[in-house]
């Protein structure tokens, strides 16, 4: 059964990307798109749902449960039962892809506010915060940190996993996977997987850079924990 | 229609319950890609974590190495082997294994760098050898989190093998891929339900494995500490 290519079969043909450029720009965007929406609606979803979880300890660990229950389900599954409801398009990829966002998300923003210290809670309040004022311009700026860690682990983990949109015909990278196996083409499959790796170390630097600009005063000091686990309940 | 009455129309059909195409056997292939898979990862990330942990070098390679995995897509991986080595036993056992091994070594590296040194002082004050320490100390303080890794293994590997159906192998994705294939619905929105399930099930499991094998000492502080 074991096939052992002939050397240069097996090798990079470079000249494939600047003929096929054309198509390799639109299938890169629809993937970044792909990778990108779903960890920004999470975030949106996230931060309220964090702080309710925050303000009442008792929602927490249902919370928890079920995003766990969700984070094991394989998003292709995700994918073809929505298909029922949402047909072919972008929305059944997106769907998943917020759903796993939001379990890597809401933990990190709960342990984010917790990790806020008591004492400058108190200093805010003494300062006379109202408890809104308090959370905006005390609290979720110093969760900066760990939810930017949890948005760094959402991001890489959609731009990989959005390829496997292409399976039911959603454009991504994932173009170049399917359709080189189909033409038995190696080239073509390394170019989805360095593009989709790319994609992923670049927006995480992005990431990493805006992190340094929102936190000024983190600059030169590591602070907070370390991403929280670099495996939460990551990718799949 | 929805989702469910496609997937119920076509679970009901006996002629799914049996021969090899049936979902019996398609469930036991699917255990089994994911068991072997997950069993050499396991062989493979535990020990290699636990003496990173011990010996404190390379924890920031690890770290860096298992970010960037995230970011590699198992289609793809899965497709290059394929493309590469021909369809085999290799084709599906090299990528599973690869994409195990990282949240099982890099959560049995933290769990173990993380023991409080404090800890680790005590003992070897009590006269234990490195070794003790590692196998008395450090590893079951770690067991919550190197449970926890081959939790996400697990999660990623039945994920994975059921990806990998387009690559020609058997277990529970073939119904998608060839549903998808026959344009039909029936089968894809039935094979999705019994992979909803086996994924509900085997997190259920590792939940209660997680129970079973957490130290009596590690649980009271969590409970006081809550």
């Amino acid at each position: 059964m074991l096939r052992i290519r002939l050397a240069g079969d097996a090798d990079m043909q470079w000249s494939w990307i600047p003929q096929n450029w054309s198509i390799i720009w639109p299938y890169t965007l629809d993937n970044l798109l792909l990778g990108l929406v779903p960890p920004l609606i999470g975030l949106v979803i996230a931060l309220p749902v964090g702080i309710a979880c925050v303000a009442r300890r008792w929602l927490y660990p249902p919370v928890l449960s079920l995003s766990s229950a969700i984070y094991a389900l394989p998003s292709l599954a995700l994918f073809v039962v929505l298909i029922a409801y949402t047909g072919l398009g972008n929305l059944t990829v997106i769907i998943p892809l917020t759903l796993f966002s939001l379990c890597v998300l809401i933990p990190n923003v709960v342990d984010g506010l917790r990790s806020v210290s008591e004492p400058v809670r108190q200093a805010a309040t003494a300062m006379g915060f109202t408890q809104v004022r308090r959370l905006v311009q005390v609290e979720l700026p110093l969760a900066v940190p760990v939810v930017i860690a949890g948005l760094r682990v959402a991001v890489v983990s959609s731009i990989s996993l959005a390829s496997l949109g292409q399976l039911i015909g959603v454009s991504s990278l994932g173009y170049f996977f399917i359709d080189g196996l189909q033409r038995d083409f190696p080239t073509e499959i390394y170019v989805g997987l360095a593009l989709t790796i790319l994609l992923a170390v670049l927006c995480d630097v992005i990431l990493v850079v805006s992190r340094a600009l929102l936190t000024p005063w983190a600059r030169g000091r590591r602070i907070g924990p370390s991403p929280r686990l670099a495996w939460p309940v990551a990718g799949r | 229609m929805s989702f469910l009455t496609f997937a119920w129309d076509w679970l009901k059909s006996p002629q799914q319950w049996q021969g090899p195409d049936g979902i019996p056997s398609r469930v036991l292939q699917h255990l089994a890609y994911s068991g072997l898979s997950l069993l050499i990862a396991t062989l493979i990330a535990v020990p290699l974590g636990l003496l990173i942990g011990h010996y404190g070098r390379g924890g920031f390679a690890v770290v860096n190495v298992t970010n960037i995995w995230r970011a590699i897509p198992t289609l793809g991986l899965l497709i290059l082997v394929v493309v590469l080595l021909g369809l085999g036993v290799l084709a599906w056992l090299i990528p599973l294994v690869a994409l195990a091994i990282p949240p099982i070594l890099v959560n049995t590296y933290e769990g173990v760098a993380g023991v409080d040194p404090e800890l680790k002082d005590a003992a070897r004050g009590m006269g234990m050898t490195s070794w003790q320490v590692l196998w008395k100390v450090e590893v079951p303080v770690a067991v919550p989190l190197i449970m926890l890794g081959l939790r996400t293994g697990a999660i990623f590997v039945v994920a994975t093998a059921t990806i990998a159906a387009e690559i020609g192998v058997g277990g529970l994705g073939r119904y998608i891929i060839d549903g998808l294939a026959s344009n039909n619905y029936g089968e894809v929105a039935g094979g999705a339900a019994v992979i909803v399930v086996l994924a509900l099930l085997i997190q259920l499991v590792f939940t209660g494995l997680r129970r079973l094998v957490v130290p009596t000492g590690l649980r009271l502080q969590a409970r006081s500490s809550r």
